[in-house]
């Protein structure tokens, strides 16, 4: 369960000159949502993406994941809290050039020692099946795939190491209408099938529509935070 | 991340980008097989100059006549050059010293030497029975110069290798043949067996001649060259030069030692002096060696901090996945010292071939030896822990959010 309570994030630009970035924002997301947070750029959307997902501790407020206080860790505790709670898909897909799919997908895991090499393979496996690539994939590199597979390659690699939030970031942003559309299918299908809580963040509400809930946020502060009673759902 | 991951990681990184990673690693591999190299060859220079010393004899004492002086006034006309040591020096050494085994005393010079039609100029020198003992001279073919042919005169020469092949081909058996040694027929009775040695000097392009008759029809006086004395054993040496020096200065009646007509030097001296030229040759030429592996680190340092800032997504992805500080810079370190690794031990292959082929093309016999290759590969993983510090604290400490974004 995510709850952020009050967050607040100031960036000092030189000694007077300051930006409020968040000032004060509000919410829960329980387990098992999917939230579309929407807002247009330089509304402060990625400063929250980057607190809820422990790049970035707030300047105020608190930020509680799974009931621990995420506001005041330290770069390793935040390390270790990326590690074990949340999944990252980017708009950049991020994949390591040249480097077969499964290793890419397996990459979170090196950096948890109690993980031994078949659980590994195991666990890519299942996440690349539940994101949707066809297993004569896997042994391919990174660069041999479309934009579509990729995608899905990273959304495996956000399940991977079992988290409680998967956090998309424009997941569509570098991809076509229709390959996004089958992309955004996926996180319903993880959503529904799988029960994995998911936050996308967006600019466009086309996007946002395919989440149950969408939090509206301008000028760093919540406009509008409700349920989507016209949810699309996409045909894959 | 277990060291096998690791070890996955850097070997991904660094096939990455094949032929940037072998250029870098050729720097280091450069860099450490000249260390290997030169320091063989320095090495290799030291022995060869120690054994021709150890093969002119073994715990040899030489004496040569001093700078020739004037009475009243000192004009030094160069060592050797004077006329004074004879053999009564010769003989009163070999009676009254302590500690002798053996003396050798000798005139020697330059002529030119003629057979069949044949010619060359070679050192010529009179010697007498003792010389093969004192000097570790071996006859191959025929006989060495005897007592009666010192009492006689006789106009015998025994030829060194290099010479017999020189005045009458290669394996000729020269024996019983007359060769002119400055207009003066001598008949060859032997040959010694080669002693390797080359450059100026050689033990092997010499002519021996009874020391009588060199000194009658050669020389045309009756002076010495060199006296060798050989002394029992290496412990006695030392005692053995100081009662000669005491012995000829009584005899020539010099009072002062620093007045001496003749000088004396001792074996281990000469191979102390030339193991002090050639360990300096070692050194020089392992700087060089060492300057050119330092170049090859800082090549390590410039592609590794081209591969952080290349790969700054990447190190974001890492650290947004859960990798530490400490895991990022590990894995910049593991790669830098794996190329300096690698590098270090092609580096020592090759180094170790270098010495190889100069010693199977007979220039020089070196010598690679186990500290000099401990050294390149300590030298070349403390460089890539050096070099690869810097780039691997600054991948380690980027920012997350930054690296993520950094087009």
């Amino acid at each position: 369960m995510i709850d952020v309570q009050n967050v607040e994030k100031t960036y000092q630009a030189g000694t007077t000159m300051a930006f409020r970035a968040l000032k004060g924002v509000s919410f829960t997301i329980q387990d098992g949502e999917f939230v579309a947070i929407m807002g247009p750029s330089g509304s402060g959307k990625s400063t929250l993406m980057h607190i809820l997902g422990a790049l970035d501790t707030p300047t105020g407020g608190k930020y509680l994941l799974d009931g621990k206080d995420v506001s005041t860790l330290s770069d390793d505790e935040l390390a270790d809290i990326r590690k074990n709670k949340i999944g990252f898909v980017f708009q950049s897909f991020n994949l390591l050039p040249r480097t077969t799919v499964l290793r890419n997908v397996m990459l979170p895991l090196i950096y948890d020692d109690q993980i031994p090499a078949e659980e590994r393979e195991r666990r890519a496996k299942g996440s690349l099946h539940a994101a949707g690539l066809d297993e004569g994939h896997y042994a391919n590199l990174s660069n041999q795939l479309s934009g579509g597979q990729i995608q899905r390659v990273a959304i495996a690699r956000a399940l991977v190491n079992d988290p409680s939030l998967i956090l998309a970031d424009e997941p569509t942003g570098n991809l076509d209408t229709k390959t996004g559309e089958i992309v955004l299918g996926t996180f319903q299908r993880l959503n529904k099938e799988y029960g994995r809580t998911i936050v996308l963040i967006t600019h466009e509400r086309d996007v946002a529509e395919y989440a149950q809930r969408i939090i509206y946020i301008r000028d760093g502060l919540v406009l509008e935070d409700s349920k989507n009673h016209k949810q699309r759902t996409s045909i894959s | 991340m277990t060291t096998l991951d690791m070890l996955q990681e850097t070997y991904a990184a660094l096939s990455a980008n094949k032929v940037r990673t072998g250029l870098t690693m050729l720097g280091i591999v450069i860099g450490i097989s000249s260390v290997i190299a030169m320091i063989s060859i320095g090495q290799g220079a030291q022995n060869s100059i120690q054994q021709s010393i150890q093969s002119i004899g073994s715990n040899l004492i030489l004496i040569q006549p001093g700078a020739q002086r004037g009475p009243g006034f000192q004009v030094s006309s160069g060592r050797g050059s004077a006329r004074s040591l004879t053999q009564a020096d010769a003989d009163a050494i070999a009676q009254s010293v302590p500690g002798v085994a053996a003396v050798a005393p000798e005139v020697d010079g330059r002529y030119q030497v003629n057979a069949r039609g044949t010619n060359t100029n070679t050192s010529v020198i009179g010697v007498d029975p003792n010389y093969p003992t004192v000097r570790n001279v071996e006859i191959d073919t025929g006989n060495f110069i005897t007592t009666q042919n010192l009492t006689g005169l006789s106009k015998v020469a025994v030829l060194g290798p290099t010479t017999r092949d020189d005045l009458f081909g290669a394996g000729a058996d020269p024996i019983g043949q007359t060769i002119r040694i400055n207009n003066i027929d001598f008949t060859v009775i032997g040959v010694t067996v080669a002693k390797g040695g080359t450059g100026f000097g050689s033990q092997d392009d010499r002519i021996y001649i009874p020391l009588t008759t060199a000194q009658r029809y050669l020389a045309g006086n009756q002076y010495l060259s060199t006296i060798s004395v050989q002394a029992q054993d290496t412990s006695v040496m030392t005692a053995v030069q100081q009662q000669i020096t005491t012995l000829l200065l009584q005899r020539h009646a010099i009072a002062d030692p620093t007045l001496a007509d003749f000088s004396i030097m001792n074996q281990s001296d000469i191979v102390a002096t030339a193991s002090n030229v050639t360990g300096t040759l070692t050194i020089l030429l392992g700087a060089v060696a060492g300057i050119s592996l330092i170049v090859g680190g800082i090549g390590i340092m410039n592609m590794m901090l081209t591969t952080v800032t290349e790969r700054t997504r990447e190190i974001g992805l890492r650290k947004a996945v859960g990798a530490k500080r400490k895991d990022i810079n590990t894995q910049f370190l593991m790669e830098a010292v794996m190329l300096t690794f690698t590098g270090g031990a092609l580096g020592i292959a090759l180094g170790w071939s270098i010495s190889f082929l100069i010693q199977y093309f007979g220039v020089l016999q070196t010598q690679v030896s186990l500290p000099s290759i401990l050294l390149a590969f300590g030298v070349s993983a403390a460089i890539g822990i050096v070099f690869g510090y810097y780039p691997a604290r600054r991948a380690a400490g980027l920012n997350p959010i930054e690296a993520l974004r950094y087009e």
